[in-house]
């Protein structure tokens, strides 16, 4: 099949299926960018989900983009990204247009009850799936531990404080250790 | 120009939304109010709707207020402008990726990114499943109900990725969420 055709078609189906956002996609699209399509390797999914946290907008969109990029150059980017937003757009758009009180039909309501206690499981099984991949090692697991427990509290206390800062100190700790053991010989002096 | 403005307000949204939409909404939040696009209450309605429905939760948040403000064009004009800032900077990032990756303080930097990112996705799990088990006014009791489903259906997953030795499909896990909240909700 046309990559073009099969990029579009792979992401109009990733957005037409994945509900919850961005954390809810990820296991979606590892399923069928890594696993059944070997459109990008596992790595490639990591450091495109550091780099989707690190810059701004959804998440889906940088994978799309990046895949489709990586696959078919500037052409392909555009057909993922649009592949991955008509969906969703066009489901909005009817509901916007159509069921002005979506919500408060009560089968509606009791489906999305459902819908929310999957997408809470889904999620924690992206990371406890991320957490098996991850570098068994002391500085990742401290940085892992500081930023669950950083951003349960945000979330718990509704704190006006965004990710962004916790990941700066992040790569700033990282950093600053990468250094200090990659330079032992200017340890004494230049450090501090 | 109402056109104009829904380009600028979710371009925006775009370029400083950082974190997902989880971390999004207050941006949003302010965005929204500054034009006074939707009320407080029907904003927190659409987030549920966006939440509950495919895609995005930004993207489709643009939409709706597009659609809502404006109409068809309302909503293309919205939709393109919140995704127009992550497209552009992937772009730029993907071109310089392959060599900028091998960069060893590059390397250092995502070595310490990547398990804050993973411990971000642990918390907004754990966050949803109790959010999920809660009720009351207050949020201090057990759903009861929530708390069997939540149970049933993490045991289906487990037990059919032991049977199979492959993960349920997330699609199948919200199909079945689905039909059991309209079935178990209802009674």
């Amino acid at each position: 099949m046309n990559i073009l055709i099969d990029l579009f078609l792979t992401f109009a189906k990733i957005g037409m299926f994945t509900f919850g956002g961005g954390y809810a996609m990820i296991p979606v699209i590892e399923n069928n960018c890594v696993e059944r399509k070997q459109w990008i390797t596992h790595d490639e999914m990591m450091n495109v989900t550091v780099i989707a946290e690190s810059t701004p907008g959804p998440i889906a969109i940088n994978f799309a983009t990046f895949t489709g990029y990586k696959k078919a150059g500037f052409m392909g980017a555009l057909v993922a990204t649009v592949g991955i937003v008509l969906p969703s757009f066009v489901v909005i758009y009817l509901i916007s247009m159509l069921l002005d009180n979506f919500l408060e039909l009560t089968i509606i309501v009791n489906a999305f009850k459902g819908i929310k206690i999957a997408v809470g499981l889904l999620i924690l099984d992206a990371a406890i799936a991320m957490l098996k991949k991850m570098h068994k090692k002391k500085l990742p697991r401290a940085i892992m531990i500081c930023s669950c427990i950083a951003m349960l509290c945000i979330n718990i206390f509704a704190l006006d404080f965004s990710p962004i800062s916790l990941m700066i100190l992040a790569a700033v700790v990282s950093l600053t250790i990468f250094v200090i053991n990659d330079a032992p010989e200017q340890k004494g002096s230049a450090n501090r | 120009m109402i056109y104009l403005d829904l380009f600028l307000g979710f371009l925006k949204v775009g370029c400083f939304a950082f974190g997902g939409a989880y971390g999004a909404i207050p941006l949003i939040r302010d965005v929204i109010m500054s034009y006074a696009w939707l009320s407080d209450e029907t904003l927190t309605y659409m987030i549920a709707v966006s939440e509950s429905t495919p895609g995005s939760i930004m993207v489709n948040l643009a939409t709706y207020v597009g659609s809502n403000q404006a109409g068809f064009w309302g909503a293309v004009v919205a939709t393109v402008a919140v995704v127009l800032p992550s497209f552009f900077i992937i772009l730029l990032v993907t071109a310089f990726l392959k060599s900028a990756l091998k960069n060893k303080y590059v390397q250092a930097v995502l070595s310490g990114l990547k398990p804050c990112v993973i411990g971000f996705v642990l918390a907004t799990g754990v966050y949803l499943i109790v959010q999920n088990c809660l009720s009351g006014s207050n949020g201090m009791n057990i759903d009861i109900i929530s708390l069997v489903i939540t149970l049933a259906l993490a045991i289906i997953m487990i037990v059919y990725k032991h049977i199979s030795k492959k993960k349920l499909p997330p699609i199948m896990l919200i199909i079945l969420s689905a039909i059991v909240g309209m079935t178990v909700y209802a009674v």
